[in-house]
């Protein structure tokens, strides 16, 4: 192996591994504050590249039909709640949250998806439309169970991820999309070739965990989150909703996803069942972070895209098998550093 | 006739005759239901029970399958039959080696490390050439039973819901025995289990291991029914849908496994020969329809559907307890104090919370251990039972140094303890939860129990436990759910089962903390009762009347530190005691 193949090599490793990292801390975040492990998160990776393939053609995407559909959904279920507990006053706000704002969305989707629209606008509709799928699901799938067990949330998860499979495949059906580059540009770094692209996925992924750094140290809801994540009882004493924050951290983790979904898709061909494995490899570097630690989330992410590049190099077929196996010393590692703790469930 | 025999017969009727009278679409179903079945049990055991979540078990059927698929074909000479137990070593090895690994991580890191080796060997399997790559292997030659071949989806039928039943049978065995109450444990009281003498660690291993080899066995059957083997059902799809199974039967119970093997099997089946129909396309609607119903099930019925089925079911009226002889009781010293504190010291980071403590316990004492909140009180409990080890100095029970020991190396010595917040196992009998006090008198392991060669010892076990219970004036609760028990009398159930240990020192922690009253005097007298039959016991406690009316002696403690010991009666004219408590008088 030359240096310049390696440092080709390094440079998609980063660059997926900066994907794999947003996934990641989707999935931290998911589970701290809801106890879920987000297994679906890969669906919104797909749904983001091929809502925004669809927009491409000038077609409004099945996704925005799901958006209605789950609203509908979620609308009938407060109606429901608020008649049992005849909380009439609450059914507005949360008629307007759950219902009309969706459907907004979905109109204006559907006005605006046969003009032909500039790439930014596109982008910021499909990053939209997939964030909204996220409080919805929420809602409609979770918030009935928010107090079961660990495993059950999981189970419930893992449905979840058949149910967006499945629709995925009939919205976009069974051929894969690629969406266009973001820029040509490229840079030289000494001897070694930049892609513009490359850089751009890592800063904006960079800024991203940014402003997910501010958002939890600097804002009120972004306190009210971890304080649901650290005390849940605590933190329903002191007046956070556990419901809003669940929305919430939905939301972020639907946006996470869509957003990595945009960033992926012009590196590379994503098909309607791309997602789990993807998500599985955010998985995996969230675990390297045990699954509560930001940065560390992060950096274990990029180590798999790393250990991806360079093991596809070197054994391409044995790819996923390297990645996997590879994951298990970290994995011992963790456990013989980590403190352990008795679940009380 | 007993109904619940009645259902088992009708149960059995049915499964004996169904290859005759089914058709053969439904015997093909009824095989992979069984097949799976085995599976789920593992994962009932080792998920709904013991609390550790695997998504791996496809790749251990995959293990058992690929194992017996290559042998056949490639050593034609030895039997089949012979493939099984080489299939279960080699799983037995792996399930070891990813057990030792994976088992340590906390609750949530396990099933996704389950995930993460599940994918490799899926992969694994896809991508070796002498296991055929994704093509697989084919060709595999079908078993046969002296003689006869089982060439026959029927004659298979038998084998396979044989090893189902047997399985079944097995795992309801175990959990009903020694072993079993510990594994049952597991989930939310693994202090209190490590605290009995149960090396969780080491059980958490056997009982995985355990589940791989029924899922090593399943494999083994689907390899020669199949006569074809290839990765895609050892994948991680699969292997999220055997949890699947387990948790919507219920996961709580071996027949939960066979009732989600059944109900998942047959809704997989009814959606794809009617959803086509239904839809008019070829789409991947199964998935989601598939999907759409187990949520609402699980928002439903969050345990699965077992536990609503068995209310059809007249319940098991428990068996008296046998009057069989008791447990032996261990040898016990005499001479010299029990127990010998010199210069404790326990630290934390910065903090001294026990500054060089010395005191003694001697043989058949009360000793009291009081002094204001945060005196260091409760560390000094846990430097004795185990729960911390000391910085500096030395503990000595018997003879033995027991400073740095593991808690469940104390409880053996003959150190039992109870707990502040009450540790109990709620769902478990007053019977159970007393029982397993008695874990470390009994030698039976996972495969007697299994097995139902365990059956003298657990009688003593049992009897046991209920003397205890007796003993402490329990004996009407014998059979109670422990946690609809008063608190007071969930802390007397925590004394019996400290008895059930048979200690020569028995540790109380703010037994009284919590009682109304007459439970405190109950528990004094209890306590009293007790000493008369020559146990030692420390307590540590903040009631002052509870204690200055019950000990022979007390040790005070403030800042860490020994401000006083002597009698009761001493101990109240202290001014120095009555300074620290009052704040001067």
């Amino acid at each position: 192996m030359t240096f310049s193949i390696a440092a080709l090599l390094a440079q998609d490793g980063v660059t997926n591994g900066a994907i794999y990292a947003l996934l990641a801390l989707a999935l931290v975040l998911v589970f701290t504050v809801t106890r879920v492990i987000f297994v679906p998160s890969g669906e919104f990776v797909t749904y983001g590249t091929l809502t925004l393939a669809g927009l491409q053609l000038g077609k409004p995407p099945g996704t925005v039909g799901l958006l209605v559909g789950l609203a509908l959904i979620a609308g009938a279920m407060e109606c429901y709640a608020t008649a049992r507990q005849r909380a009439w006053r609450r059914l507005p706000r949360r008629l307007a949250l759950y219902l009309i704002l969706p459907l907004a969305i979905a109109g204006v989707v559907y006005a605006a998806a046969p003009l032909a629209l500039p790439f930014p606008i596109q982008i910021v509709l499909t990053l939209v439309i997939v964030t909204a799928l996220g409080p919805l699901l929420y809602r409609v799938a979770y918030q009935p169970l928010a107090e079961a067990s660990v495993l059950v949330l999981l189970i419930v998860s893992v449905a979840v991820h058949f149910v967006m499979l499945g629709l995925g495949l009939w919205f976009f059906g069974a051929e894969g999309s690629r969406t266009p580059p973001f820029t040509d540009a490229t840079f030289h770094v000494g001897d070694v070739t930049v892609s513009g692209q490359s850089a751009l996925v890592l800063l904006s992924s960079l800024i991203l965990i940014g402003a997910l750094y501010l958002f939890f140290g600097r804002t009120l809801y972004g306190k009210a989150l971890r304080a649901t994540a650290l005390n849940r009882v605590g933190a329903r004493l002191v007046g956070i909703s556990p419901s809003l924050a669940g929305s919430l951290t939905f939301m972020l983790a639907a946006l996470l996803g869509a957003f990595s979904g945009v960033l992926i898709g012009p590196i590379t061909t994503i098909y309607y069942d791309s997602g789990f494995l993807i998500s599985l490899k955010g998985f995996v570097g969230a675990i390297i972070g045990g699954l509560s630690s930001y940065p560390l989330a992060a950096a274990g992410s990029i180590l798999v895209g790393l250990l991806e590049s360079f093991s596809s190099f070197w054994a391409s077929a044995f790819k996923e098998v390297i990645v996997f196996t590879l994951i298990i010393p970290v994995l011992l590692w963790r456990s013989l550093t980590t403190h352990h703790h008795e679940e009380e469930e | 006739m007993n109904p619940r025999v009645a259902v088992l017969l009708v149960f059995g009727a049915a499964l004996l005759l169904a290859p005759v009278a089914a058709p053969p679409f439904w015997v093909t179903l009824l095989n992979y239901i069984g097949l799976y079945s085995i599976v789920s049990l593992g994962l009932v055991l080792l998920t709904g029970v013991a609390g550790q979540t695997s998504f791996g078990q496809a790749a251990f059927v995959g293990l058992g399958a690929y194992t017996t698929a290559y042998l056949s074909l490639n050593h034609p000479a030895l039997s089949p039959w012979l493939n099984l137990p080489i299939g279960i070593a080699l799983t037995s090895a792996v399930a070891l080696f990813l057990g030792f690994i994976t088992l340590r991580m906390k609750g949530h890191y396990l099933p996704l490390t389950t995930i993460a080796w599940g994918i490799s060997l899926y992969y694994m399997f896809g991508n070796l050439e002498f296991l055929g790559g994704h093509t697989g292997l084919a060709g595999i030659p079908s078993l046969s039973f002296f003689g006869i071949e089982l060439r026959s989806e029927r004659h298979f039928y038998y084998l396979i819901w044989a090893i189902a039943l047997a399985s079944l049978w097995a795992t309801r065995n175990l959990l009903d025995s020694r072993p079993g109450r510990a594994v049952r444990a597991l989930k939310g009281g693994l202090e209190m289990a490590e605290a009995f003498g149960v090396d969780a660690g080491r059980l958490k291993i056997v009982i995985f291991v355990y589940a791989a080899l029924l899922a090593c066995i399943s494999g083994w059957l689907y390899a020669h029914l199949q006569r074809f083997v290839n990765p895609t059902p050892f994948g991680p799809i699969p292997g999220i849908e055997y949890l699947f199974m387990a948790v919507v039967g219920g996961a709580g119970s071996v027949w939960g496994a066979v009732v989600g093997a059944t109900l998942i099997t047959l809704l997989k089946q009814v959606l794809q020969d009617w959803l086509p129909r239904l839809l008019g396309r070829a789409g991947n609607f199964e998935v989601v329809v598939f999907g759409i119903l187990m949520i609402l099930l699980l928002q439903r019925t969050r345990d699965g559907v077992w536990p609503w089925l068995a209310r059809a079911f007249p319940q098991k009226k428990p068996l008296p307890v046998a009057k069989t002889a008791l447990l032996p009781k261990r040898t016990r010293g005499n001479d010299g104090p029990m127990l010998v504190v010199d210069r404790a010291r326990k630290q934390f980071g910065g903090l001294v919370a026990v500054n060089d403590l010395s005191f003694e316990i001697s043989r058949g004492e009360i000793l009291g251990l009081i002094g204001p909140n945060g005196a260091g009180k409760t560390t000094m409990f846990n430097l004795i039972s185990g729960a911390l080890s000391l910085t500096a100095g030395t503990i000595t029970f018997e003879g033995h140094s027991t400073g740095n020991r593991q808690p469940f190396q104390i409880a053996r010595l003959g150190i039992c303890r109870t707990f502040q917040h009450v540790k109990l196992m709620p769902t478990m009998s007053v019977l159970d939860n007393v029982a397993l006090g008695a874990y470390l008198r009994g030698r039976t392991g996972v495969p007697r129990a299994a097995l139902r060669l365990d059956r003298r010892e657990e009688a003593m076990t049992l009897a046991e436990a209920a003397t205890q219970i007796a003993r402490v004036g329990l004996i009407e609760h014998l059979h109670t759910a422990v946690g609809s028990l008063s608190l007071g009398k969930q802390r007397i159930v925590e004394i019996a089962r400290a008895l059930a240990a048979d200690p020569c020192l028995l540790l109380l922690d703010e037994p009284a903390a919590g009682l109304r009253y007459l439970e405190k005097q109950e528990l004094a007298a209890l306590l009293r009762s007790l000493r008369q039959e020559g146990m030692t016991i420390l307590l540590v406690e903040h009631d002052m009347d509870f204690v200055m009316g019950l000990t022979d002696r007390l040790v005070v403690m403030d800042f860490g530190e020994m401000l006083a010991q002597g009698l009761p009666s001493e101990i109240q004219k202290n001014p120095v005691v009555l300074e620290a408590y009052l704040g001067g008088v």
